[in-house]
């Protein structure tokens, strides 16, 4: 200790006497100490934080938060900093390891002398030297040949039976006809087959009866729902904006139209990877091209008042980047947030660069009529706006209005000054409805759009009391308006809008942030795609359109590996790399990596058709096998990893519900649309933030729309549909590439007591009183059919009967009971019998063959 | 440890209980199989493993929603006092503004010392202040984020953001539940939960039966939980005529773990709608203990919340692993009832007289039932409240200092830990993330942090992320 502190008397005398700095000899003094302790993590292997000390010009560029090292001036010098660990940051080197006081003397000499590196030193001719890795993952796709193997009905299962043969198991035999039609359908369109259509594909003896039935789902309009399902998992579609006041998005919808009608019409991958991305870059671009991108409008919302917008837009952007990472790449880049990826070759530079592609978008809302809305409105409008116009000049809108533009132009740039004021002008830039109005307000108003006008207008109604007060606003009527005139609107028919993004008129230059803080820039970055991957080759700087480009790109080893392999889970209940969700260094290696790149090529130079590859799919005998259980097969794979089987897999939240309604005869199959509000169990809502004064709250669907599919379900963020959440339907706030299947007794509380259920028991308990011939027997078959696709076995057909006839007796004096089970008097059954067939269609609808897809 | 994959919800049961279930399905009648589901715990991480010996086994969440004002209640300032009135001359930002025209205030509160241990309390807390020597409080604790629904969100999940498994699934998922009959996992409220809403208590990426599952202080208290068949006589009956074809079914195909899950979950959903309520009924409580917690008081309120107080003990005497109880927003409107912006004064005093009694007799209970040392209780709340203000009467919101505090559950009570500066603008002694409190909490419960984690989006994800140290200071 002593000599410790006596050496350092030493050094500080040393420095002190050498005026002028005596001259350092970096070989022998300062590279020792580099080499010791930085080049570890800032040298030739690896470069933290984009910084490296092995070479002159680059150690002097510095890292990602600028220059380290100042020739000249130690005590300005970031490195110095670092590592004394004086700038409230862990001391550099990370650990225990500390440089020793001498050591620090150096480096300060060293610095304050110039800090010249050797001349030899070898210079870098690029900043960010492309990276080479060897993972599975980033090398090219190429089609590899088919094994020649026989048997089989394509060439998916030439992979599948050479694998097994080589673990000499064999393959099972084709599913049942019935289970088969049933597996296909749910997998196709998320419906069962009707008790006709399953009648009719046994009486098909054609030899191609199964492709027919497959074309036959592949045409149907039910397909864009059930993948566009798939797509909305992973764009992390949400019907309202989570957060705080977790406002509802009335229009978010339009944009699932798209998806469906993509998927409907076979969109080719790669354009519909460039219309979400950029179609509103795309020359002559259609109003359809601008409503993809509503894909990018899926990020969260904050309108809390309080919160610094630059930070708000910050993460919006930072979601784009790794939710466009996650999807089409499968990497997890949002790591690289705030430091270099810990397992993955990619920089933080490389997330920033994506980043770039996203900094200067912005987001807008537009008109986008669907076929049919354009008439009615345009024959409207002048009425429309005269009545508007008449209400707002009652209300003396106009120089109030205009006060408070006055007031809020002033507030912007004296902020701080006036507390009420500034609330105002937070609350025009967080909770303007419709558009940016925090934009609108600072455009003169003579240059503004008749809608841009119209929404500011309406802003200001609804809230100039945040400037001037509640009691003031009341005097003025403006709560009155504010009601008047939402239900003009009502009123008149409005055309559907849409949420899109743009790019901003002046661009501005986008930085890496220093720790992932909004706050702090380093490094400037330009739009460029990882290291790791294929260089993008853009003339001038990279557009999203460039970017969607290289997605799709032939080069691009992940983007059709990725997709195959999401299509394969929704078809197999795992993928054939089963980190679907992740490509990265850390994925799991595939099953069979032959047969993934196969289907790769297949999908990429097919056309990018997504039903021409499930068609393949699905029509190998390796999907068409039984699904039954193998004893030899438990002990040998347990995970089916082989597919020496198809895989049983519970229906989905949203199919289990959609499946109840189809089989009972109460689905509504209206394709597209509006979200809407299903019976929600009491309390839910009352439960939710959102929901109290700023929300919608959850006007229960009364009409036919209560009946229509899950997809469509309103996905309010803070408070999900119970039935969804309980059943592992993924929360919207990320990227969700699988989902998982979990088991809770509030799965089965919700199928046994939810209204809808119930609702679905007595309808399909009516249907077969109705339809069928007045036996048991053939009643409880035609339940089975609808609800199974089977007749009951025998054994079950005795227990259904002394279930019937132990509830008839129980019923029986029950009054209430008949009553809440029988809501209708049918011509063809007493009213205890119709109760007792809702018990017995319960039953149905709570089997677990009934929720499953075998 | 084996993998989370193994862990109870999901359909890959461990062998052992699906070799059981599977004989169940062929021979045992329904009662021994409801004899199995009643048995004792299910772990979670496969074999019920802790990473270490626990503490604590349960744990009792009285969150504060709104920002309880720290130098108010457990942080003393005389300093503030002295100040009282005079022009507070630092920077006070609001989103991307500086406000200006602030002043200093004194607590309108007086503190004392109290119990052998002399920790400080204000007045506002009578019943609490008795309690100090059980207590563990942290007076240095930190929160990125001055809004209530992150704060609130970081508090509950590790994020801000939404989306993640909150403390109480995360616990769910490690240690698994001791009863099969009651959720593992149980959010006490009367109406109302905090900004962020259901997300703060959601099981985020982990298997949906780690989610809360909420109960409501007055009325029907679960969703769903009333059987739609009125008669249990009759809903028997459809179970088990529904459980025996599933059965059979399950031999007609061979064995599958799906079907014996299913065939729990009904078991489990069936026994749940007659012991929810049973669990909840405080009928079965002693007049003394009903008056200990003030359940019969006339404020509805404070009735309503000293109900939950004894609930939460009953629930987690059944084996319920995870309790939190969230405040009525009486005072504080939408964004929490601690937020006073505004009359603090008023807020603040009917908080504290709703809560106070409640809380109290709580530990007091758990301590003289013996349950006290392995129920953690922690009293928490978003962040604190500023020092100065721009009108008398109010304080906003304080992400740089505020207070928590914890007791039982292995906590060393009578401890003061960490400091803030001396007029309570920030934390600067042993400065307490909100990661580090719950590094600590899930070391009470026999966990290291850093190994729970659970593989989502190609990360092996945890709830303290790349953050958190276990305060072993609080720890007796």
């Amino acid at each position: 200790m002593k000599r410790l502190h006596l050496m350092r008397v030493v050094w500080v005398a040393l420095a002190l006497s050498a005026n002028g700095w005596a001259q350092v000899d970096f070989a022998r003094e300062v590279q020792p100490i580099l080499r010791k302790n930085c080049l570890a993590c800032h040298g030739p292997g690896m470069q933290q934080s984009g910084f490296r000390l092995d070479d002159g010009t680059a150690a002097l560029k510095g890292g990602y938060s600028g220059a380290a090292i100042i020739p000249g001036d130690a005590k300005s010098s970031p490195l110095m900093r670092r590592v004394r660990g004086d700038q409230g940051l862990p001391a550099m080197p990370p650990g225990e390891k500390r440089l020793k006081p001498e050591e620090l003397a150096v480096l300060e000499r060293w610095i304050a002398a110039g800090a010249s590196f050797p001349a030899k030193a070898p210079g870098l001719t690029s900043a960010v030297p492309r990276v080479n890795s060897k993972h599975w993952a980033f090398q090219p796709v190429q089609r590899p040949a088919l094994p020649e193997i026989a048997g089989g009905r394509n060439a998916v299962d030439k992979f599948v039976l050479a694998r097994l043969a080589k673990e000499k198991i064999a393959a099972s035999p084709e599913a049942d006809r019935r289970v088969l039609l049933r597996r296909v359908s749910f997998d196709l369109i998320g419906l069962p087959p009707t008790a006709a259509e399953t009648e009719e594909f046994l009486r098909d003896t054609r030899p191609d009866a199964y492709e027919r039935q497959v074309d036959r789902l592949l045409a149907s309009p039910h397909f864009g729902e059930k993948w566009a399902r798939h797509w909305l998992d992973q764009a992390r579609y949400a019907d309202s904006d989570g957060y705080e006041k977790d406002w509802s998005r009335p229009w978010a919808w339009r944009w699932r139209n798209w998806v469906i009608d993509s998927i409907n019409t076979d969109m080719p991958f790669d354009r519909f990877t460039t219309e979400q991305i950029a179609g509103d870059l795309l020359p002559n671009a259609k109003a359809e091209q601008h409503v993809a991108t509503g894909f990018h409008r899926n990020t969260l919302t904050n309108r809390e008042g309080g919160i610094d917008d630059r930070q708000f837009r910050f993460e919006a952007t930072l979601d784009r980047a790794s939710t466009v990472s996650s999807v089409w790449l499968g990497l997890t880049m949002g790591c690289a947030q705030c430091h270099d990826h810990k397992y993955d070759p990619i920089s933080q530079k490389d997330f920033y660069s994506l980043f770039a592609f996203f900094d200067n978008v912005e987001e807008v809302n537009i008109d986008a009529p669907l076929a049919g809305e354009f008439g009615p409105w345009i024959r409207s409008q002048n009425e429309y706006q005269r009545k508007r116009d008449a209400l707002l000049a009652e209300y003396n809108v106009a120089a109030l209005q205009a006060d408070w533009e006055k007031n809020i132009l002033y507030t912007i740039a004296h902020l701080g000054e006036r507390t009420d004021w500034d609330l105002a002008w937070d609350c025009v830039n967080k909770l303007t409805e419709d558009g940016d109005g925090g934009k609108i307000v600072q455009i003169p108003s003579a240059k503004r759009t008749p809608r841009e006008r119209d929404i500011l207008t309406d802003h200001f109604v609804a809230n100039y009391h945040f400037a001037i007060g509640n009691k003031k606003w009341k005097e003025l009527k403006l709560d009155e308006l504010n009601k008047k005139l939402r239900e003009l609107k009502t009123q008149y028919p409005q055309l559907s809008q849409a949420y899109v993004i743009s790019e901003v008129a002046s661009p501005k230059s986008s930085f890496l942030r220093v720790r992932g803080d909004y706050k702090t820039n380093g490094i400037e970055v330009q739009p460029e795609t990882p290291a790791v991957l294929p260089a993008l080759n853009a003339s001038g700087r990279a557009t999203r359109v460039d970017l969607a480009r290289w997605l799709t790109a032939s080069e691009n080893p992940l983007t059709a590996r990725v997709a195959v392999n999401r299509i394969w889970q929704e078809l197999f209940g795992a993928g054939l790399a089963r980190t679907t969700d992740d490509f990265g260094t850390r994925s799991e290696a595939p099953t069979h990596p032959e047969l993934l790149d196969w289907l790769a090529a297949e999908f990429r130079e097919n056309g990018w058709s997504r039903k021409a590859l499930i068609r393949l799919i699905v029509t190998s005998a390796t999907y068409r096998q039984s699904s039954q259980a193998r004893p030899e097969l438990t002990e040998k794979d347990p995970n089916n990893t082989l597919l020496a089987k198809q895989t049983r897999l519970r229906l989905p939240g949203e199919a289990i519900r959609d499946n109840a309604l189809r089989v009972s005869g109460l689905l509504t199959p209206t394709i597209g649309g509006p979200s809407f509000n299903p019976p929600i169990p009491p309390g839910v809502m009352e439960l939710s933030y959102g929901s109290r004064g700023w929300g919608t709250g959850w006007k229960e669907a009364t009409g036919p729309e209560r009946y229509r599919r899950g997809l469509y379900i309103q996905f309010l963020r803070t408070t999900p549909y119970p039935l969804l959440a309980n059943f592992d339907v993924p929360k919207s706030t990320v990227a969700a590439c699988r989902r998982d299947r979990s088991n809770t007794p509030l799965q089965a509380l919700n199928l046994l007591n939810d209204p809808v259920f119930l609702e679905a028991a007595q309808a399909l308990a009516v249907k077969v009183l109705i339809d069928a011939p007045s036996s048991f027997e053939a009643r409880a078959e035609a339940a089975y059919q609808a609800a199974l696709s089977r007749k009951p076995t025998a054994a079950e057909q005795t227990r259904l009967q002394t279930y019937f006839e132990k509830q008839k007796t129980l019923l029986a004096d029950d009054a209430k009971a008949i009553d809440q089970l029988a809501p209708v008097t049918l011509p063809t059954a007493t009213r205890l019998e119709t109760a007792v067939w809702t018990a017995l269609a319960s039953v149905i609808l709570n089997l677990d063959e009934f929720i499953t897809r075998e | 440890m084996s993998h989370p994959k193994d862990c109870q919800g999901s359909q890959q049961a461990p062998l052992k209980r699906r070799d059981v279930l599977r004989q169940a399905s062929t021979g045992f009648g329904l009662t021994a199989l409801a004899s199995l589901m009643a048995d004792k715990a299910y772990a979670g991480l496969a074999g019920g493993g802790t990473h270490f010996a626990p503490k604590a086994k349960n744990v009792i969440f009285c969150f504060m929603p709104g920002g309880m004002s720290h130098v108010d209640t457990f942080d003393p300032k005389p300093k503030l006092a002295e100040l009282n009135g005079k022009k507070f001359d630092g920077f006070y930002q609001v989103g991307a503004k500086a406000e200006t025209n602030r002043q200093w205030l004194g607590s309108p509160w007086q503190f004392k010392q109290h119990g052998q241990s002399g920790v400080w309390v204000s007045d506002l807390f009578p019943h609490i202040a008795t309690c100090v020597d059980e207590m563990a409080v942290v007076r240095s604790m930190v929160s990125g984020f001055p809004l209530h629904p992150r704060g609130n969100l970081l508090m509950h999940t590790g994020r801000n953001t939404g989306g993640f498994p909150s403390l109480g699934s995360w616990v769910n998922y490690a240690l698994g539940s001791e009863n099969k009959n009651l959720p593992g996992y149980v959010l006490l409220h009367a109406g109302a939960v905090p900004p962020g809403g259901l997300e703060n208590f959601s099981n985020g990426f982990l298997p949906a039966t780690h989610q809360a599952t909420a109960m409501h202080a007055e009325g029907k208290p679960v969703i769903n939980i009333d059987a739609a068949d009125k008669d249990p006589k009759i809903q028997r009956a459809k179970l088990d005529t529904l459980l025996q074809q599933d059965r059979q079914f399950l031999a007609s195909i061979g064995q599958d773990d799906g079907i014996d899950a299913a065939i729990k979950n009904y078991e489990m959903a069936y026994t749940m709608q007659s012991v929810v309520p049973d669990v909840l009924d405080l009928d079965k409580e002693s007049a003394a203990t009903k008056k200990l917690y003030g359940v019969d008081d006339a404020e509805r309120h404070k009735r309503n919340y000293s109900r939950q107080c004894l609930r939460a003990r009953r629930l987690v005497e059944a084996g319920v692993r995870f309790v939190e109880i969230t405040c009525p927003e009486v005072f504080g409107g939408d964004n929490g009832t601690w937020d006073q912006h505004s009359d603090l004064k008023k807020g603040h005093e009917g908080n504290a007289l709703i809560t106070d009694q409640g809380v109290a007799a709580l530990i007091q209970d758990l301590k003289s039932r013996g349950m006290l040392g392995e129920t953690l209780v922690v009293w928490a709340t978003e962040f604190g409240r500023t020092p100065h203000a721009p009108k008398p009467d109010a304080r906003d919101h304080h992400e740089t200092a505020f207070t928590v505090w914890m007791a039982g559950g292995g906590m060393k009570g009578g401890t003061v830990y960490g400091a803030t500066d001396e007029v309570g603008m920030k934390a600067v002694e042993n400065v307490t993330e909100v990661h580090d409190l719950h590094a600590t909490i899930l070391y009470a419960l026999g966990l290291d942090h850093k190994k729970l984690t659970y593989r989502f989006g190609g990360r092996d994800v945890s709830l303290t992320d790349v953050h958190g140290h276990v305060v072993r200071e609080l720890l007796a």
